[in-house]
């Protein structure tokens, strides 16, 4: 592998998890509606770049599934739900700006150090990678705990399933299989999490996960 | 390829998913329901005569074939008493005629994906399955539409997702760690070629690897502290779907946590997965045992039980060795039966009182005699007294622990005992006592209910050699 290879690899995982952080402290839902989709963007540029590295043709249609539909279709059809709402006012955060981004930076020393531990025999674009995969993953997780807000939740779910598929590409060989389920997986969350919203307005007026932990089961 | 039992599990759902989905009635729909389920189930048993040899994707021995009979048993159960459910909701306009054909398509997929992720000789594949079952449950849980319900199911879809994903990262370590001894491509995700030559893996990759499975499939087993859906999606939920939760979705979750233990033993050099297991079955054991007293809702009640239960099974197959593994599986097919017997019961239960507040309901024992018996046994056997088949397993746990480690035997014991009083506590207020609520004759069906605990209690008193034979041969199987 030259070294270009991997000079370029590096760069779009390590720009990822850049974006990742971008993420967490963004307030206003368009904003990370459009940090989100970068993230994509990302990540499509990242795939089709291992798809040429490892020679693997498969993945092009893997990159081009995070184009098109985790980086325009997506943000473009939750931005129409958010505006049909009315819910583009400020996110609240449960966690504020610096402690979040505290905890993110603690969470990819986390990942830095346990993957680089145990994959010293791996080939090293794949085991960076896979420290950056989970450092994108965790990042999504604490995404969702910070929010309270629904459409904030789904963000950082998308996320954190940018994480993984960047793992799965840079899994040298990875059988088709599990890309496409990725894909697919998250088209099914896609339309699923669709209607949640909607019948979640329908029945609340709002998306506010808060607003739904009052009626909790067992308070009555 | 040539019609088998193991087409047949997966074929006859499917299609049978597809049919309900655009066939109108409520009654047609049900009867096909149990049809498709019957038919599931004779392909399943047919799995003990002749199997086919597995394949890339594909694998039936001697271990799923034990699930994927015990899933397609309560699967056929379910749907029986699921038509006289259902009819109930739809009579009291609780789910309208769309609902319901949603529901009954949804009832198959989940079928499914269940039998899917059990026959899965692929480990991308039997996440696929496992995602796809939680997708269609989110979908059931949230079916009715209230204020519980939905949030039920958005809690029980973000917590399963994230599971899942942690899973799904397990999976790619494995592979990872596959990929330098078998090659690159499809044979790196095959079961029965990773577990020949797992012996040369990296230990640390797949150590890491566990721990990831282990808090994914953990989440969807509902062990303690990741079951945080799990009481919601039972409570809100239409009761069939509660009693296919607890009885079937938790063990395949746990089947698939097996297969990646079975995978860590054959390594030498990696960590042993039984100490991490029979902590979190400890720690869902003694919490839920606890949490127990607090309910006041009675599906809610039976949710908490069944963290219970997964835990002492997650302990009994963290122990390991013949005798452990042997308590662990049959503690799990009593388990199953049993706890959707019980749902069962509830499901009656709260259609005629109207309501699943244990304050209420009371004297159930009078106002509807065969209802308030049933679930009186469902509780006796669930609790673990003898003569019933759980006694039988819970006494295996505990003393093939006493001989092993016995401090680990007390911390059992002591959950064991605590959740007993528990569930009697709150059954005493439900079963006896002044007659709260309507009295109003039950349209319920309870065949399945008595048949499942005619079943435990027949295991209890007398269990056949041939069925112990099979047990220990497939307790063998996981080391």
């Amino acid at each position: 592998m030259s070294r270009l290879d991997f000079d370029v690899a590096h760069l779009l995982a390590g720009t990822l998890v850049l974006i990742s952080f971008l993420q967490l402290y963004q307030d206003r839902l368009y904003a990370l509606l459009n940090v989100y989709a970068a993230h994509a963007l990302t990540l499509a540029a990242s795939v089709a770049w291992q798809a040429f590295v490892q020679d693997a043709p498969h993945l092009y249609l893997t990159a081009a599934i995070a184009l098109v539909f985790k980086a325009i279709v997506i943000p473009v059809a939750l931005h129409r739900i958010i505006v049909k709402l009315g819910i583009h006012r400020e996110i609240e955060n449960v966690v504020g700006v610096g402690p979040a981004m505290l905890a993110g930076m603690g969470l990819v020393a986390l990942s830095m150090v346990v993957m680089l531990r145990v994959t010293h025999d791996a080939d090293p674009l794949a085991r960076e990678d896979l420290a950056f995969a989970l450092s994108v993953v965790l990042l999504g997780l604490l995404m969702m705990v910070t929010r309270r807000n629904a459409v904030g939740q789904v963000v950082g779910f998308m996320s954190l399933e940018n994480g993984l598929v960047l793992a799965a590409t840079g899994a040298k060989g990875m059988p088709l299989v599990v890309e496409i389920s990725i894909a697919f997986s998250i088209l099914i969350a896609f339309i699923v999490i669709g209607i949640f919203l909607f019948r979640i307005r329908e029945r609340f007026d709002t998306v506010d996960v808060q607003a739904l932990d009052r009626f909790r089961g067992e308070r009555r | 390829m040539s019609f088998d039992g193991l087409t047949g599990i997966l074929v006859v759902p499917a299609i049978a998913a597809a049919l309900l989905a655009v066939l109108p009635g409520y009654r047609l729909t049900a009867r096909l329901n149990v049809l498709a389920t019957t038919l599931t189930l004779l392909c399943a048993l047919s799995l003990f005569f002749g199997r086919p040899p597995p394949g890339n994707y594909l694998l039936v021995d001697d271990l799923n074939g034990t699930f994927v009979v015990l899933t397609t048993f309560v699967g056929f159960t379910t749907s029986v008493f699921s038509s006289s459910y259902i009819g109930h909701e739809l009579e009291i306009g609780r789910l309208t005629p769309p609902f319901v054909r949603f529901y009954h398509a949804m009832y198959q997929v989940l079928m499914f994906a269940m039998n899917l992720a059990l026959v899965a000789n692929n480990i991308g594949l039997m996440w696929v399955a496992i995602e796809m079952a939680t997708l269609t449950t989110v979908l059931m849980v949230g079916i009715y539409r209230t204020h519980e319900a939905l949030e039920a199911a958005w809690k029980y879809f973000i917590l399963g997702s994230v599971g899942i994903a942690l899973a799904l990262f397990g999976t790619i370590l494995v592979y990872m760690a596959a990929r330098p001894v078998i090659g690159e491509g499809l044979g790196a995700m095959v079961w029965t070629v990773l577990v020949t030559r797992a012996g040369s893996f990296d230990p640390a990759l797949l150590d890491l690897a566990f721990v990831f499975l282990l808090l994914g499939y953990g989440t969807k087993v509902g062990l303690a502290p990741l079951h945080a859906w799990l009481p919601d999606a039972h409570a809100e939920g239409p009761t069939p779907i509660s009693a296919v939760l607890s009885g079937l979705l938790l063990n395949v979750a746990l089947y698939a946590l097996l297969r990646f233990k079975i995978l860590l033993a054959a390594n030498a050099a990696a960590l042993a997965p039984g100490p991490l297991m029979v902590t979190l079955g400890l720690l869902s054991l003694v919490f839920a045992a606890f949490m127990l007293y607090r309910r006041r809702d009675i599906k809610r009640l039976f949710a908490y039980s069944s963290i219970e239960h997964m835990g002492i099974i997650t302990f009994a197959f963290g122990m390991g060795g013949p005798l452990a593994n042997f308590a662990g599986l049959l503690h799990m097919t009593m388990h199953s039966l049993t706890k959707s017997a019980i749902f069962f019961a509830v499901g009656h239960v709260a259609q005629v009182k109207g309501t699943q507040r244990i304050a209420d309901m009371g004297g159930l024992t009078e106002t509807h005699p065969l209802l308030g018996w049933g679930l009186i046994l469902g509780v006796v056997a669930i609790a673990g007294l003898p003569p019933l088949g759980i006694f039988t397993s819970e006494f295996l746990v505990v003393s093939s622990t006493f001989a092993r480690q016995p401090w680990l035997a007390l911390i059992l014991v002591f959950g064991l005992v605590v959740g007993l009083a528990g569930l009697f506590l709150r059954l005493n207020s439900i079963a006896f006592g002044e007659p709260r609520g309507p009295s109003a004759k039950a349209k319920a069906s309870y065949v399945p209910m008595f048949a499942h605990l005619g079943l435990v209690l027949t295991a209890g008193i007398y269990m056949p050699p041939a069925l112990v034979a099979w047990f220990q041969n497939v307790a063998g199987l996981l080391g």
